[in-house]
């Protein structure tokens, strides 16, 4: 996993976490003001302070006829969550934006009412006074009692957190398109089974209408006709067309655009029902069959009902549910899809960005990822791999980006650059002039580039546009004319025009109602985007314009970096830059040729070499790791706004200073099951129904985090930790040696994490073994805990230990030595510093996932550069190849001493992998060396 | 970081004070095995090896089974099982060049004295006619026969036609074959020799036979091993350590070497002496040759042997903690032996530039029994005669991984070392370095083929 490890430096330890360390006092000026809610149970980077609600949580909500704007459900459904907001209120408002023209009727020139297929609508709202603000997502589903046929509905996802649906609004979307897409299946299929029952009813009127004139007819011969047999014939009539109509709507139906049914196919769960209709036709759907034997045996309990001429009034009837509306199956199914999002989008919105990052990065390294990452997400990776490429045609996000290709670029900048993809604008509507004007006016001074152009831009759109309300203020538009300069300087993608102005030509569509709703954002329906824009929609504008940004986002990081320190980075960046232009070795070239298709084809060089060059900065960055809270704690006024440029002028208040990196912290503790759960769900498009989740998730988590502590704790507490966990590195066997079981399972447990994995098979670590090892052990396991017990048994144990000694590094946690060989590198010490400033077993975690991540691109570089490994060329002697790599190694890499071993290693594993990814069955062979051993006590 | 490695400190290198037995430590830069495969198969104590080809062999033991390998990736290429008891002899049989089918077939003798098992992929052939256990094969390739040994010899054809058979000739039954010139083979029966001519089919005669030529009776302990050295000496080695050079054309004694063992002056109780009284540990248990030398194990040491010289010019005492069971000469200079104790180690056999100049810290043992005592018992497995000993055994390195007696091992050029054990296990021991440029060799091969790979211009 690579993220930013530092940034979660400096939160409480309050948990169940013991703190082996007392916090140094910090000096006065670099304290924090105590958060004022903090008695509330919130923290200081929830931003949901201000709000009446303790987290996100999903609303569905219902125009109803009779009643109005209700509020069905919330997921999670708990009291506690939304406590005291007014559900109602804002159903109200969310709903009162009229969101779509959607007719159903008799249109003119139509003889019979038609349906239509609207597409949903998503808007972004915000209710300032709530301080809430939702992304919502409007649908429509059919209920043939309803008025027009159509029940409105809306799903809203509400968060007290601005940025966080904007920012996540294409994922909320999509999310919440699928969940949509369920409800609408499921409906369908109601409706027609709906119509069906009522055409029969029609049918079965008709008949006894039919039947009934005629034995008036019969009795009546007189030649005229009574006014009884009138009105009958009459009803009769009126029955015929009903009937005609029914037959039309269900025609309709039926024959919803296919091309929606093939988009919906992109997950699976749902295109099972759909794809099921061949079956299902034949009990219900198909005309030609419905009269067939086996709908009876299907629905035998139907029986059909008279209808009387005149329908019962609106009001009396009892609406139907929505559980009604659709399928229980497909409810179920929705509800499950929805919960599924709100784990999703849980927590804070720097840690959700955190962990796209991490994604994003984790699927460049798709080749090197198998020997430090979890399993789970690996495989999670793989299935969402294959799933996108099956799905990539109809996946929400237009084609032409696969969520693989779109996701770096976007998160890039929405790390890097929040003033330009956050960017607030408010659009004051002409007859507005209240006092909100003058805040409004100071926001957009706030805000770094020139209002009124963009006002007058957002105008010109906003005119066709019909508003209700008497402040409507449509935020969250970015600014199209600095956008557009900045994509221009860049080469690599062509942007005609920004996104955003696309948004608000939809926007203008629009009509929007409500005296205090913002319209923050609205996203077209798929239509409304020109094709050209899909591709680049909605912010991943620009990557050069994204890393001149992550260089200022990345102030955060290096402010703290004193001069020779910040040299030294740049010493470190341009010594892969090195790599780049050397054109003697020609390794940036190869590396970068190599690296395009093996990791994302279609990626300009340039940007591969942006990713390879991310991780060394890092790494150079460590040993600051925690200036940078200070740093960030330090800065003053200006530099803080500076920093927090993006965000409006109410969200500048120093109690909520510590804007965007701390958050992952708050998300790492307070959620400590949402993360975990981010983390095993590794992707936003993946389809997995939450049954489906991997149940180790939460745990996984823990276990990471009691990991990252033990693994702390180790280090802190033996001095000969080091040559440990070289000896791990570089593939050589340590067994830990101990009488207690608990004691050697949980060492065991925190040096795994330094234990590269072999692929498939998961980390080769024995927790606990009491049998004698034997030298397939070895082979097999890489960190052994093994029993010492005072008996025979272990005397023979403990002579095949002494056996395969230089197999094998001995920890004996009893006797608190270690046997293993010298380690003279720089690269443990900066992985296990005993006098880190890292608390938290979490974070440690993740400054190991990085410094090894660091570490997997250099093994990649080395095991891919193929001038390294291969003659130059027939005639060459095999030792300018083993002087190459030495010196590859050695120069290029910057790795000294048994570091090389280390690489070496890895890469010897990469190629294993590499070449037997089909495979994948075969162990390793044990490879070792002939190396003295030392005895290091402590 | 160094400040932790107080009280830290070079292992005291085990049992190297205490045993004569010369140790390396684990600092062996010239040992090249750095990487090992351990494949499982077997199921019972695996005794022999047969190389197939250049990259193939089977493996065999008392489980029955043969198990074809191979020894490049370790891949398990076939397992052939239809023997129902432990498998006491196995051989190759190379095809003929005129033979159409180039199938190469093993042969393979088991205790259940009945089945012969001709495989490469299948069974083709049983056999089941023998009164006794096989304990040896042998193939003539010249006459396009082959030689059963058991309790008498018998003679085959390809085809799997007995063509003659000896009557029964001792209970103890043949333990070694081996072809001289002539069409004559060489049986070693109990402590005798035995020599016979093999009369092939001609117009005039009935069919082949097997004649008695000689025997000769000079050891005086069983004989255990029997190999043919050159066209025109072959050598044998029996239990108490005798090692003779004869003659292949005349049958007659070249030289005799029976010192291993002189139990005579060593009564004074040293170590290692007293572990040599047992004649097992100078039993000749195997033996090997190149051009002008005869490398022996003998009981836990190993001996080189000088044919031209026809004295003992290098040896090892101890060269093990138990018996020897297998050596061979690797082309550069290189001896390997495999032990009963486990382990295999390899000796470079270097050359004594000068002999006076060399200090002798170790003193001197006459091999031949002349020798005086070696009273520094400190490296007393280094031991050289003084004038006769021109060269030396250095252990260059050990291979530890199985956990039981080593039974034999096979070296390949191409792809190192096998080894098979009483553990049940093959261990295939590779050149660590060569086999990591060969996997990036296909590393890119790989990229190649699914055209990733990028060649700058």
């Amino acid at each position: 996993m690579i993220s930013a490890p530092d940034v979660v430096a400096f939160t409480k330890e309050d948990e169940y976490e013991e703190e082996p360390y007392n916090e140094p006092a910090l000096p006065e000026e670099y304290s924090v003001p105590l958060f004022p809610f903090a008695s509330q149970g919130a923290n200081p980077w929830s931003k949901l302070s201000g709000a009446k609600f303790s987290r996100d949580f999903i609303l569905i909500s219902e125009f109803s006829e009779q009643v109005g704007p209700q509020p069905l459900l919330t997921i999670p459904n708990d009291t506690k969550v939304f406590g005291n907001f007014d559900l109602n209120y804002f159903s109200l408002r969310i709903m009162s934006v009229d969101y779509q023209a959607s007719f159903v009727g008799h249109p003119p020139g139509s003889a019979y009412p038609k349906l239509n297929f609207v597409e949903d609508s998503k808007v972004v709202l915000g209710d300032s006074k709530e301080g809430a603000f939702a992304y919502v997502h409007h649908l429509t589903l059919y209920d043939l009692e309803a008025r027009g046929f159509v029940r409105p509905f809306c799903m809203a996802y509400i968060s007290a957190d601005q940025h966080k649906i904007m920012q996540q609004f294409q994922e909320l979307s999509a999310e919440f398109s699928k969940a949509s897409e369920c409800l609408k299946t499921g409906n369908r299929k109601a409706f027609a089974g709906e119509l069906e029952k009522k055409l029969k009813d029609l049918d079965y009127t008709r008949t006894v209408l039919h039947t009934e004139t005629e034995i008036q007819k019969k009795a009546n011969d007189k030649g005229f006709y009574s006014s009884q047999a009138i009105e009958k014939a009459n009803e009769l009539a009126s029955v015929e067309k009903s009937i005609i109509e029914h037959q039309d709507l269900l025609r309709q139906i039926r024959s919803y655009p296919h091309r929606k049914l093939r988009g919906s196919s992109l997950c699976p769960r749902e295109s099972e029902p759909i794809q099921d209709p061949p079956s299902q036709a034949a009990t219900t759907s198909d005309p030609e069959e419905s009269a067939d034997t086996d709908h009876y045996a299907c629905r035998p309990s139907y029986t059909p009902k008279l209808i009387k001429a005149k329908s019962t009034k609106c009001f009396d009837k009892k609406l139907k549910t929505l559980e009604e509306l659709c399928d229980t199956e497909y409810f179920t199914q929705t509800l499950a899809q929805l919960r599924h999002v709100e784990h999703m989008f849980r927590g804070d919105l720097c840690y959700l960005l955190t962990s796209q990052i991490d994604r994003a990065l984790l699927k460049q390294q798709h080749i090197t990822s198998f020997l430090f990452e979890d399993l789970v997400e690996v495989s999670d990776r793989l299935a969402e791999k294959q799933e996108s490429t099956v799905s990539k045609p109809h996946h929400y996000v237009p084609p032409s980006e696969s969520p693989e290709d779109c996701l770096v670029p976007q998160v890039l900048i929405s790390v890097g650059s929040y003033k330009s993809s956050v960017e607030s604008v408010l659009i004051k509507m002409e007859q507005d002039l209240g006092d909100e004007a003058s805040r409004e006016a100071a926001v957009m001074e706030s805000s770094s580039f020139d209002p009124q152009e963009n006002l007058d831009y957002l105008e010109m759109d906003m005119k066709g546009s019909v508003s209700s309300g008497e402040s409507i203020e449509v935020l969250g538009t970015e600014k199209p004319t600095s956008v557009l300069s900045k994509s221009e300087s860049q080469s690599s993608l062509t942007v005609p025009l920004s996104p955003q102005v696309v948004r608000s030509k939809a926007v203008s569509h629009r009509t929007i109602s409500g005296d205090s709703i913002e319209v923050l954002s609205t996203c077209p329906s798929e239509a409304l985007i020109p094709d050209d824009f899909k591709a680049s929609y909605p912010s991943a504008i620009n990557e050069e314009e994204s890393y001149a940004e992550g260089g200022q986002g990345a102030i955060h990081f290096q402010a703290g970096i004193s001069p020779p320190e910040a040299g030294e980075a740049e010493e470190g960046s341009s010594g892969l830059a090195l790599l780049q232009t050397d054109a003697s070795c020609c390794i940036g070239r190869e590396a970068g040729a190599l690296l395009v298709p093996l990791s994302t084809p279609g990626h300009t060089l340039s940007d591969e070499d942006g990713v390879v060059s991310v991780p060394p900065q890092r790494y150079w960055q460590k040993d600051q790791g925690f200036h940078v809270d200070f740093s960030v704690e330090n800065a003053s006024p200006s530099s803080r706004d500076n920093s927090c440029e993006g965000f409006p002028a109410y969200e500048l208040d120093p109690s909520h200073l510590l804007t965007s990196l701390d958050g992952s912290k708050t998300s790492l503790d307070d959620h400590s099951d949402a993360t975990s759960y981010g983390s095993s769900v590794a992707s936003t498009s993946s389809d997995r129904t939450p049954s489906s989740m991997p149940p180790a998730g939460p745990s996984s988590e823990r276990h990471k985090k009691r990991a990252g502590q033990n693994a702390l704790k180790f280090i802190r507490q033996y001095p000969f930790a080091h040559p440990a966990i070289y000896s791990l590195l570089s593939g050589r066997t340590l067994v830990v040696l101990g009488e207690e079981e608990a004691m050697v399972r949980k060492l065991v447990t925190a040096l795994s994490i330094f234990v590269p994995g072999y692929g498939r098979h998961g980390k080769p670590v024995k927790h606990w073994l009491s049998s004698p090892l034997h030298i397939t052990d070895f082979q097999k396991w890489k960190l052994i805990g093994l029993q010492r017990v005072a008996s025979p048994a272990s005397a023979s144990a403990l002579h095949a230990l002494s056996r395969y000694s230089r197999y094998t590094s001995i920890l004996d946690l009893d006797r608190k030595t270690l046997r293993c060989p010298l380690y003279r590198g720089t690269l443990v010490p900066r992985l296990a510093d005993h006098r880190t400033h890292i608390r938290r077993g979490s974070t440690y975690f993740l400054h190991v996932q990085s410094m090894l991540a660091q570490l997997c691109a250099k093994a990649f570089l080395y095991t891919f550069c193929h001038h390294l490994h291969l003659p130059a060329h027939g005639g060459e002697a095999p030792e300018l190849a083993a002087s190459r790599q030495a010196s590859f190694l050695q120069l290029t890499l910057g790795l000294v001493h048994e570091d090389v071993k280390v690489v070496r290693y890895l890469a010897e594993l990469l190629r294993l992998h590499y070449t037997q990814e089909r495979r994948g069955t075969s162990q390793p062979a044990l490879r070792f060396d002939y190396v003295p051993s030392f005895l290091y006590k402590i | 970081m160094l400040r932790w490695l107080i009280g830290g400190g070079r292992e005291p290198q085990g049992l190297a004070e205490k045993s004569p037995l010369q140790t390396i430590g684990e600092e062996q830069t010239q040992n090249p095995y750095t990487e090992l495969l351990v494949l499982k198969a077997h199921h019972d104590i695996v005794r022999y090896l047969v190389q197939l080809d250049d990259s193939r062999f089977a493996s065999a033991g008392d489980d029955g089974t043969v198990v074809v390998w191979n020894a490049q990736t370790g891949e398990k290429l076939l397992e052939l099982n239809g023997h129902t008891q432990k498998i006491t002899a196995i051989i190759t049989l190379p095809c003929l060049e005129t033979c159409e089918e180039k199938n190469q077939l093993i042969l393979t003798a088991s205790a259940d004295r009945t089945e012969w098992d001709c495989d490469t992929g299948r069974q083709v052939q049983k056999v089941s006619c023998f009164q006794s256990t096989v304990k040896c094969l042998a193939v003539l390739q010249r006459l396009d026969v082959w030689l059963s040994g058991g309790n008498d010899l018998c003679v085959w054809n390809r085809k799997l036609d007995l063509l003659c058979k000896t009557s029964h000739l001792s209970d103890t039954g043949i333990t070694a074959l081996i072809e001289i010139p002539k069409n004559c083979v060489v049986a070693a029966v109990g402590k005798e020799l035995i020599i016979f001519r093999l009369v092939a089919a001609t117009e005039g005669s009935l069919g082949w036979d097997i004649l008695e030529v000689k025997r000769l009776l000079d050891h005086q302990d069983n004989i255990l091993s029997l190999i043919n050295v050159n066209d025109v000496s072959f050598v044998s080695g029996s239990h108490v350590g005798e090692l003779i050079v004869w003659d292949t054309l005349g049958w007659t004694v070249q030289a005799c070497e029976r010192n291993f063992w002189d139990p005579s002056p060593q009564l004074d109780a040293q170590r290692e002496i007293k572990l040599c009284q047992k004649p097992n540990d100078v039993s000749i248990h195997h033996l090997t040759w190149d051009e002008e030398n005869v490398f022996v194990a003998v009981g836990r040491g190993l001996y080189v042997y000088n044919l031209p010289m026809k004295r003992v010019i290098a040896c090892q005492k101890a060269a093990h903690d138990s018996s020897v069971l297998h050596v061979a000469k690797l082309p550069n200079r290189q001896v390997i032996s495999c032990s009963e104790d486990g382990s295999v180690r390899i000796w470079e056999l270097r050359e004594k530039q000068q002999l006076s100049v060399e200090p002798a810290p170790t003193g001197f043992f006459n091999m031949w029994g002349f020798g005086r005592v070696n009273k520094q018992a400190s490296h007393p497995a280094k031991k050289q005669q003084e004038n006769a000993t021109s060269c030396s055994l250095e252990l260059i390195g050990d291979l530890i991984g199985h956990s039981s007696s080593v039974e034999m091992f096979l070296y390949f050029e191409d792809h190192g070392l096998v080894t098979c054990s009483a553990d049940h296990l093959i261990i295939l021991w590779k050149n660590g370095e060569r086999e990591s440029g060969l996997r990036s060799l296909k590393l890119f091969q790989k990229l190649e083929e699914n055209g990733d790979l990028y060649l700058s211009v």
